[in-house]
């Protein structure tokens, strides 16, 4: 019983050992500990998405774990989707989906469960998919588009 | 923002995370998915002493039928029934609504138990529960017990579960293929909080109408069930639901909160 714990997650293929304080939540850990600012933080309650990441192959929000949660997880964040993001983020970049960036990370994130997942290029159910996620220059069209490129670039 | 200071305690077994909750001075909460708790633990809505993660409890997962019952542990994710057969072809109003029931990613944390066991008025599954007929088992250190879903949700937050307990089990009625269902609700973006939603089933000319995010919990409209069973138009059914206990909310106040319901019941009913 006590408020400090050690964890050893695997993240982006690395292994880190930490003693983290219960309270702190998975994102917090990732980018105050371990230095890997890719994640963003928004709103702290689940509802942007701009802490989406991948936890054991599951896209989730970072906000809504504790790190204490993610011992013995495999974590996978922007900074180490390698060639599994390669043609998605070359589609945003072309498509000017990026904007300002804020949510560039949790939307790679999301987009790229839909696409690994064998997602269709429908737009409506790209939009369902991606609801989840904020966008705060509102630039959802050139994402939708970029993700469309993407299924339609790998099925032609 | 950040969630207080608490302890975290993550037991092997039922039996051990029924004792962390029994024990009176931890003031204990269990943690399930985390989608709802921890929002309200980062708003500092919620300050537990210490947290009793259920997440390695394998006994409170699964689907399975049996006795002419969907069985569902209450660990179970989200994501685990919108991929499950059994929940698609014997549970077809939960898979109807699942898709409406936050994002893919909450849906990859959230557990059917705790949206149980929190009973947020705004949540979908208790309305899903309460138009299924479904039954909900409990367990305490003392033994198990079973509540109808009817009898289970009592106010906001606030359910027949009481301290020391965990609700382990859901159980719905296996869907006959005469059954009709029907889900609809209004939300802003898809997957938000819906500002007015109902579930509705029929099994041999009975209704059930189960409304969420209109009152301070899921409630079912026994009135327009009444209209519905004997027949009357969607009309007179919608005009049943004047006497219901309506709250109003940060969305829509009272008087739109009754006209949201109207719409959404004639939407459902519609597509029945």
């Amino acid at each position: 019983m006590t408020d400090t714990q050690t964890i050893s997650v695997t993240v982006n293929g690395e292994t880190a050992s930490a003693a983290v304080p219960v309270r702190q939540n998975l994102v917090d850990f990732l980018r105050n500990t371990l230095g890997l600012t890719g994640s963003h933080v928004g709103c702290e309650h689940g509802v942007c998405g701009a802490c989406t990441l991948e936890v054991d192959g599951a896209m989730v929000r970072g906000c809504l774990m504790l790190a204490v949660q993610a011992d013995g997880a495999k974590v996978t964040t922007i900074e180490g989707y390698g060639d599994r993001a390669a043609a998605l983020r070359a589609a945003f970049i072309d498509r000017n989906a990026l904007q300002c960036g804020y949510c560039t990370p949790g939307m790679l994130a999301s987009a790229l469960e839909y696409v690994e997942g064998g997602g269709g290029a429908d737009r409506a159910a790209i939009r369902e998919h991606l609801s989840g996620n904020y966008c705060r220059c509102t630039g959802y069209q050139s994402i939708v588009d970029a993700v469309c490129d993407v299924i339609e670039g790998e099925s032609s | 923002m950040k969630a207080a200071e608490f302890l975290y305690e993550r037991p092997a077994s039922v039996a051990e995370a029924l004792a962390l909750l029994a024990d009176e001075d931890r003031d204990a909460t269990p943690l399930a998915g985390g989608q709802s708790l921890m929002p309200m633990m980062n708003f500092r809505l919620a300050q537990p002493g210490t947290l009793v993660d259920l997440s390695a409890l394998e006994d409170l997962r699964g689907i399975t039928l049996s006795d002419g019952m969907v069985r569902i542990g209450a660990m179970t994710r989200y994501v685990e029934l919108v991929r499950s057969g059994v929940v698609a072809d014997h549970a077809p109003l939960l898979a109807m609504a699942l898709p409406h029931i936050a994002h893919a990613a909450v849906r990859n944390r959230g557990t059917i138990g705790g949206s149980v066991a929190l009973a947020d008025p705004a949540a979908e599954m208790p309305a899903l529960l309460l138009a299924l007929d479904a039954q909900i088992t409990v367990q305490s250190a003392e033994g198990t017990t079973t509540h109808g879903a009817t009898d289970f949700f009592l106010g906001m937050y606030e359910t027949a579960l009481e301290e020391g307990e965990l609700v382990s089990e859901i159980a719905i009625p296996v869907a006959a293929p005469t059954d009709r269902f029907a889900f609809y609700e209004l939300a802003r973006r898809h997957g938000d909080y819906a500002m007015a939603g109902v579930a509705v089933a029929r099994r041999d000319n009975a209704h059930r109408v189960a409304f969420f995010s209109i009152s301070d919990r899921a409630l079912r409209a026994f009135d327009a069930e009444e209209v519905l069973d004997k027949g009357g138009s969607v009309i007179d059914a919608v005009a049943a639901l004047a006497e219901l206990p309506y709250s109003g909310d940060l969305n829509a106040a009272i008087p739109t909160k009754k006209h949201l319901s109207g719409v959404v019941l004639t939407r459902a009913l519609e597509a029945l």
